[in-house]
C-alpha cells in the first residue's frame, strides 16, 4: 500500500505546482460554465447598497451634522461601495456548507487516498472562482464605481495604495481560512448549517459590512474607556470588510494602519493553523462505509 | 374553494408535524431568525442615535418607523412562511422534471407549486412584528382613527398579495428559463426596496426610481401604505394610496396568474 502511495506522490516542487495549475485550471473552467448567472448575481449584488444610499442620505438630511462619527455622507456611500469590494476578496460563499457536506456524504474520503491535499485543493478552487468572480465582475464594478467617482476622496498615496492591496490580500486568506475551519466542524458536528449562520450573523454584524464600525466608537462595553469599536478591532470580522475600506478612506493611518495590518497577519495565521488542526484531528476521528 | 383550503390545511398540518418532529432543528431555525431580525432592529436603533427622524421632514421618526419595519417584518413572515419555501423548490422541479408529477395532479398547478410547503418558523419574526407594532404605537403621541385600524388588516393583505405576485413571476421566469438562481436572488434585492419609507427615493434618482418601485413594479406599496395608514396621520390624501394598494394587488394576481399559466403551456419536461 505504502508503495503504490509513494508511486504516485509528486516527486518535487515542480510537480506539486503543476498539480495546483490541474487543479485551478478544472476549477475555472467549472465556474465559467454558468457565467451569464454569475454576472447577473453580481450586478444585483449592488442592489442593496442602493437602499443604503438613500437611507443615510436621508439621515444627514434630517441632522444638522456635517459628519457621522467622522464620515460625511460622501464617505458612508464610498465605504459602501468599497466594502463590495472587500466582501469580493474575503467572501467565501458555500465553502464551509461544501466542506461539511462533503464530510457527511463521504466524498471527502478521496482526499485521504488521493496525493492531493484537501485544503490546496479548496484553496484553488477559490482562487479559481475569485478570478472568475473578478473576470467578470470587472466591468459592473468599474461601471458603478465611475458613476460614483465624486462620492470618493482624492486617489490616496502610494504607501496607502499598497497597504490597501495587502489588506485585500489579506482579507482573502482570512475569509478563506475562517470559513474552512468553520466546514471541519462538520467531522464533529457532521451538520454545520446553524453554526455558519451564526457566524455570517456575528460577521455580517461586525465586519462593518451592515455600517463602518466607527459608528460603534460611542458604544459602551461597561468597561471604563472602552467601547464596542475598540473590542471590534481584536477581533478577525473587521478585516473581511471594514479594515480595507477605512485605509482606502483614510481612517486608518501611521501606527495604527501598521498595528491593524499585523492584528490581521496574525489573524490569518492563528486561522491556518486552526484549520489544519481541524483536519488533522478530524480525519482520525473520521469513519466512512461503502464504496 | 373549500377543497382547496382543505387540502392546503392538510399541506400546513404535514408540514408541522415534520418540524415537530426535528424539534430541535425548528427552535434553531426561529432563533436564527430572530437573530437576523434582532441585527436589523439593532441597527436602527444605532442610526436614531445620530438623528431623530430619517428624512427631513417625512414624519418617519423613531417610533412611527418602527411601526414601519414592524409592518415589513409582518408581511414578510407572512410570504416566507407560506410562499417563498413552495417556490424555491420550483428551481429544481424544473431542472429535474419533478415538475411533470405535479401537472398530472388532478388540481391547480399553481396552488401546489405556490403552497405545498409552509415554513412555520418563518412566523417567528411575524409575531415579534407584532409585539414591535405594539410597542412602536403605545410609544406614539399620535392614535390612529378607527378606520386607519380597519383598513391596516385589508392593506397587510394587499401587500401578502403584490409579493405572492411577484414570487408567482419569478416563478414562471424559472419554468421558462429553466435554471435562474440569480433571479430568487432578484427577489431578494428587490424587496430590499420595500423595507425604507418611500421618501428616502428622492432626488434625480430616487424620484424616478420610487416611481418605477410604486408604478411599474408596486414594491414600494407593499409596506408603506399599510404602515403610513397607521403611523402617520390619516387624511383625505390617505385614501389615494389605499386605493393604489387594493389596485396594485388585484393587479398583480391577475397578472401574475396569466404569465404563469402562459409559462407553464411552454414547459418541456426534463425527464425521460
Amino acid at each position: 500500500m505504502s508503495g503504490s502511495l509513494e508511486a504516485v506522490r509528486p516527486a518535487g516542487p515542480l510537480q506539486g505546482l503543476r498539480t495546483w495549475w490541474t487543479m485551478l485550471k478544472i476549477c475555472l473552467e467549472e465556474r465559467l460554465v454558468y457565467r451569464g448567472d454569475f454576472a447577473l448575481g453580481t450586478l444585483m449584488r449592488f442592489l442593496p447598497i442602493v437602499t443604503q444610499v438613500f437611507l443615510w442620505t436621508a439621515v444627514f438630511g434630517a441632522t444638522s451634522r456635517g459628519d457621522i462619527a467622522g464620515y460625511t455622507r460622501n464617505d458612508i456611500v464610498a465605504y459602501y461601495l468599497l466594502t463590495m469590494l472587500t466582501r469580493a476578496f474575503s467572501s467565501m460563499p458555500g465553502l464551509a456548507g461544501g466542506i461539511a457536506r462533503s464530510v457527511r456524504d463521504g466524498s471527502v474520503k478521496k482526499f485521504l487516498i488521493q496525493p492531493v491535499d484537501y485544503v490546496s485543493f479548496l484553496l484553488a478552487a477559490r482562487v479559481a472562482h475569485k478570478l472568475v468572480y473578478y473576470a467578470v465582475a470587472a466591468i459592473p464594478f468599474a461601471l458603478v464605481f465611475f458613476l460614483c467617482r465624486s462620492y470618493f476622496p482624492p486617489v490616496p498615496d502610494a504607501t496607502t495604495i499598497a497597504a490597501f492591496l495587502l489588506s485585500l490580500a489579506l482579507s482573502f486568506l482570512l475569509g478563506f481560512f475562517m470559513e474552512v475551519t468553520l466546514g471541519m466542524l462538520g467531522f464533529w458536528f457532521m451538520e454545520v448549517s446553524s453554526i455558519v449562520f451564526g457566524y455570517m450573523l456575528v460577521q455580517y454584524l461586525l465586519s462593518g459590512h451592515m455600517f463602518p464600525i466607527d459608528l460603534l466608537k460611542g458604544t459602551p462595553t461597561g468597561i471604563a474607556g472602552v467601547s464596542l469599536a475598540d473590542v471590534v478591532h481584536w477581533l478577525p470580522f473587521e478585516y473581511t470588510a471594514y479594515f480595507s475600506s477605512a485605509v482606502w478612506l483614510g481612517k486608518v493611518k501611521g501606527a495604527q494602519l501598521v498595528s491593524s495590518l499585523a492584528i490581521e497577519a496574525g489573524w490569518v495565521v492563528v486561522m491556518a493553523v486552526a484549520c489544519r488542526v481541524a483536519w488533522w484531528r478530524g480525519t482520525r476521528r473520521y469513519s466512512a462505509f461503502g464504496g | 374553494m373549500a377543497r382547496y383550503f382543505t387540502i392546503f390545511l392538510t399541506f400546513a398540518r404535514a408540514c408541522l408535524v415534520r418540524d415537530m418532529t426535528f424539534r430541535a432543528n425548528f427552535i434553531l431555525e426561529c432563533l436564527t431568525s430572530l437573530g437576523w431580525m434582532s441585527m436589523n432592529l439593532a441597527f436602527y436603533l444605532l442610526v436614531f442615535t445620530f438623528t431623530s427622524e430619517i428624512g427631513k421632514g417625512t414624519g418617519w421618526s423613531k417610533e412611527p418607523f418602527f411601526a414601519f419595519v414592524a409592518t415589513g417584518l409582518i408581511i414578510n413572515s407572512v410570504v416566507q412562511a407560506f410562499f417563498m419555501p413552495s417556490a424555491e423548490e420550483l428551481t429544481e422541479m424544473v431542472r429535474t422534471g419533478g415538475l411533470d408529477a405535479v401537472l398530472v395532479q388532478p388540481l391547480d398547478a399553481q396552488f401546489l407549486l405556490s403552497m405545498h410547503r409552509v415554513d412555520f418558523s418563518a412566523l417567528a419574526n411575524g409575531a415579534v412584528g407584532v409585539g414591535l407594532l405594539a410597542w412602536a404605537m403605545s410609544r406614539m403621541d399620535y392614535t390612529p382613527p378607527a378606520v386607519a385600524w380597519l383598513l391596516y388588516p385589508l392593506l397587510l393583505l394587499c401587500g401578502v398579495a403584490i409579493l405572492y405576485g411577484l414570487v408567482i413571476m419569478l416563478a414562471a421566469a424559472t419554468i421558462l428559463m429553466g435554471r435562474n438562481q440569480s433571479l430568487y436572488d432578484f427577489w431578494f434585492y428587490l424587496t430590499n426596496f420595500s423595507r425604507y419609507p418611500a421618501e428616502i427615493y428622492s432626488g434625480p434618482w430616487g424620484g424616478p426610481l420610487r416611481m418605477i418601485c410604486t408604478f411599474v413594479i408596486p414594491i414600494l406599496l407593499v409596506v408603506n401604505v399599510p404602515a403610513r395608514v397607521i403611523a402617520q396621520p390619516f387624511t383625505g390624501e390617505s385614501w389615494g394610496s389605499v386605493a393604489a394598494a387594493v389596485i396594485a394587488a388585484v393587479v398583480a394576481l391577475v397578472v401574475s396568474r396569466v404569465v404563469f399559466q402562459r409559462a407553464l403551456s411552454r414547459y418541456r419536461s426534463a425527464s425521460s
